[in-house]
């Protein structure tokens, strides 16, 4: 394999990994507060067209990443409304912002844009500029791999290392912090979380506040560091990708990282062999690059069912809480 | 967790089943009316069209009974599920699998066997293809824990696929470009509703709809008869209200969430008759088109009982259908708004179902005591 081959390999996986470790981290949030995020593809969806839309009216980065936030937070919020304010199912709730955000995404983008769901490419000013382009040609000079780390690290947009630094930051806040020991509690022991005087509503409510702000950035960045515009169902998949990861890292920021690392890596790698012959050795033919694209999934289920190690997901996990009253 | 929408609440029956779904419903026919009038169209037009296109024409009707045969089973294959505390968001793969067992009975011994034998051999090999399908999910979730909600998700995945693997690999079709298998033989081809009443003498426009609506007819008892008039079907509603109650009862909860989910992806799997062998007449890639996801919606607003399902089936069908009609006629509608009207339906009559139960409950109260003061002397 060559240097260069090598490179962009590595650099299409960071990239394609960025907004899945994005979304990891929003459901590892969630999920570690008890509340299970089955919207996390509709509201990557969302946040992907706010930005986009609101990109292509002002013309203005900030403002658009301000929409997706609205957005994102919004949806968090109306998620929590359903199930932790009231007892709604949280797996409907997650179902229903999926179908909503697929169906209205598509109805206010042809209203407004008339390009079939499309919006118009972003202006320029909202292309994610390449970060760190100098620091290549350093790298490049190193023996060995210096030519693979400079093109496979170098010069990609902020959100790439903004999302490695999210998963220190998730690490730090879960399994450091006062906060994170109790929404974690509160997703394995709610009642015992009340009982210490914490709140678990105001908790779980944090936890998909953080869930929102991490899926606008991932939303954000597939339309301004991905794709030059929105198009209709671009999240496709990322969302319940995510969430296999999520599940494949065992619901621990690190395990997130590396599952969503792995998964950008096979889809890197699906893209690259597409239509290429397989070694004479295995057959011939064409790479059957269907089995590489559904193999994320095929290692979730083989992961769950306990014959790679043990997911265990938080024990309150899906369970609405209610606080008990003196009647 | 399915069940815990239920519960607690002492409603009478026929708000709790009646009025709440229907007031639930419409508040998402509100919203998705805001929405329609936010892009600049007039609601109640828009909705007049819609109905007009569902149920204006003999044409009109039968498409919506065909989109509403394929929700009817998409819905079923929800409910039989919930019914047993579990939640399958894999009808859509299933849907697909059962396609592709239609397809290849169909493709594989087409010009061997006459229809009379064909037909029914591909209903079966739809349902096993489904059912295999759904009983891995299903089998993981009963002895090793797996939850079913995400291998459910994660075998629609797989199933896509397969079936985009096949499409464009050995089930090709040599003479086209596009990923889909060659056409199905005379004789593996379900024949058209406006053929059977032909045979009776009635002359009806040819549309979709095909002999599977009467299938689907005939899910919606089996599927009721099973449920609440059958050992079977009581040890798998025992197992979803109280699994430790009915594991003292004699019943062993692993099968019954094995025999739940397999039955529902037979269900699912019959989708692939009324689309590949009905309509379509060949494997195509996406042809459960999120049926899969509508019966969620489906199986939600029918309470997860087959007169429920049956009514919501015809409004999504109704939907469907008056949607596509929409599209030609008012420009700057898109079918996506019948996508996101669904959405809303599974919010407001799924997720946030009980948010509305306490406001009932005292507009119940206040009715009881305004009752009680005037009887009283």
């Amino acid at each position: 394999m060559d240097e260069t081959f090598a490179g962009s390999l590595l650099a299409s996986t960071l990239r394609a990994s960025t907004p899945l470790v994005l979304c990891a981290l929003a459901g590892t949030f969630s999920e570690r507060a008890g509340v299970i995020d089955l919207g996390l593809e509709g509201k990557l969806l969302a946040t992907a067209f706010a930005t986009a839309a609101v990109g292509v009216a002002t013309g203005s980065l900030a403002l658009a990443l301000l929409a997706a936030l609205a957005v994102g937070v919004a949806l968090s919020m109306l998620h929590g409304y359903g199930c932790v304010s009231h007892p709604g199912d949280q797996v409907v709730m997650g179902m229903a912002i999926t179908m909503t955000a697929a169906g209205l995404t598509v109805v206010l983008g042809m209203a407004w844009f008339g390009q079939g769901g499309q919006t118009p490419p972003l202006p320029q000013a909202l292309r994610l500029q390449p970060w760190f382009a100098d620091l290549g040609a350093l790298l490049e000079k190193l023996p060995l791999a210096g030519t693979t780390l400079a093109l496979g690290l170098t010069g990609h947009p902020l959100p790439v290392y903004a999302a490695l630094l999210a998963v220190a930051g998730a690490w730090w806040l879960l399994f450091r912090t006062r906060f994170g020991l109790r929404l974690r509690a509160a997703g394995e022991n709610p009642a015992m979380v009340e009982a210490a005087g914490v709140s678990v509503k105001g908790l779980r409510y944090r936890a998909l506040a953080l869930n929102g702000v991490l899926v606008s950035m991932a939303g954000a960045y597939l339309v301004t560091g991905l794709s030059p515009a929105f198009v209709p169902q671009m999240s496709a998949g990322r969302g319940y990708m995510a969430l296999a990861a999520m599940i494949f890292g065992k619901w621990h920021p690190a395990g997130a990282l590396g599952a969503c690392l792995l998964f950008g890596f096979l889809d890197a790698l699906s893209i690259r062999l597409q239509g290429m012959p397989l070694p004479a050795a295995l057959g011939g033919g064409a790479v059957p690059v269907q089995a590489i694209q559904a193999l994320p999934y095929l290692l979730t289920v083989v992961l769950l069912a306990g014959f790679i190690g043990r997911a265990r997901a938080p024990k309150a996990l899906g369970q609405p809480y209610a606080k008990e009253r003196r009647a | 967790m399915a069940s815990s929408a239920s519960g607690q609440v002492a409603l009478p029956g026929w708000i709790e089943l009646a009025l709440l779904p229907v007031f639930n419903v419409g508040i998402a026919l509100l919203v998705a009316g805001v929405v329609v009038r936010a892009i600049g169209l007039d609601p109640l037009q828009v909705f007049g069209l819609l109905v007009e296109g569902a149920f204006g024409s003999r044409a009109g009707v039968s498409y919506t009974l065909y989109y509403a045969t394929t929700f009817v089973f998409t819905g079923l294959a929800v409910a039989v599920a919930w019914h047993a505390g579990l939640f399958n968001i894999g009808g859509e793969g299933q849907a697909t699998m059962g396609g592709l067992g239609a397809a290849l009975v169909g493709l594989g011994l087409g010009s061997q066997l006459p229809a009379a034998l064909l037909l029914p051999l591909m209903v079966l090999s739809a349902m096993l293809f489904g059912l295999a399908w759904a009983a891995v999910p299903g089998a993981l979730q009963a002895w090793r824990g797996s939850h079913v909600v995400i291998t459910t998700i994660m075998f629609n995945f797989l199933a896509a696929a397969l079936i985009v693997y096949l499409l464009v690999g050995v089930l090709k079709d040599p003479a086209g470009m596009a990923p889909e298998s060659r056409a199905l033989g005379a004789a593996a081809q379900v024949p058209g509703m406006h053929q059977l009443l032909g045979v009776l003498g009635l002359d009806w426009p040819q549309t979709p709809l095909n002999a599977t609506a009467l299938l689907a007819l005939a899910a919606l008892a089996g599927v009721h008869v099973f449920l609440w008039h059958t050992r079977g079907g009581y040890a798998l509603r025992a197992t979803g209200l109280a699994p430790q109650a009915a594991l003292y009862g004699g019943i062993a909860p692993r099968r019954q969430v094995l025999v739940a989910m397999g039955l529902a992806g037979a269900l699912a799997g019959l989708v692939g008759i009324n689309e590949v062998a009905g309509v379509h007449h060949r494997l195509l890639q996406d042809f459960a088109a999120g049926a899969g996801f509508a019966g969620i919606a489906v199986s939600l607003i029918g309470r997860n009982h087959p007169a429920g399902i049956a009514a919501a089936a015809l409004l999504f069908g109704a939907l469907h259908q008056g949607g596509a009609e929409l599209v030609f006629e008012v420009p700057g509608f898109s079918r996506e708004m019948v996508l996101t009207l669904q959405g809303l339906i599974v919010l407001f009559a799924g997720a946030m179902a009980t948010v509305a139960t306490p406001l009932f409950l005292r507009l119940h109260a206040l009715a009881r005591r305004a009752g009680r003061s005037r009887g009283a002397p």
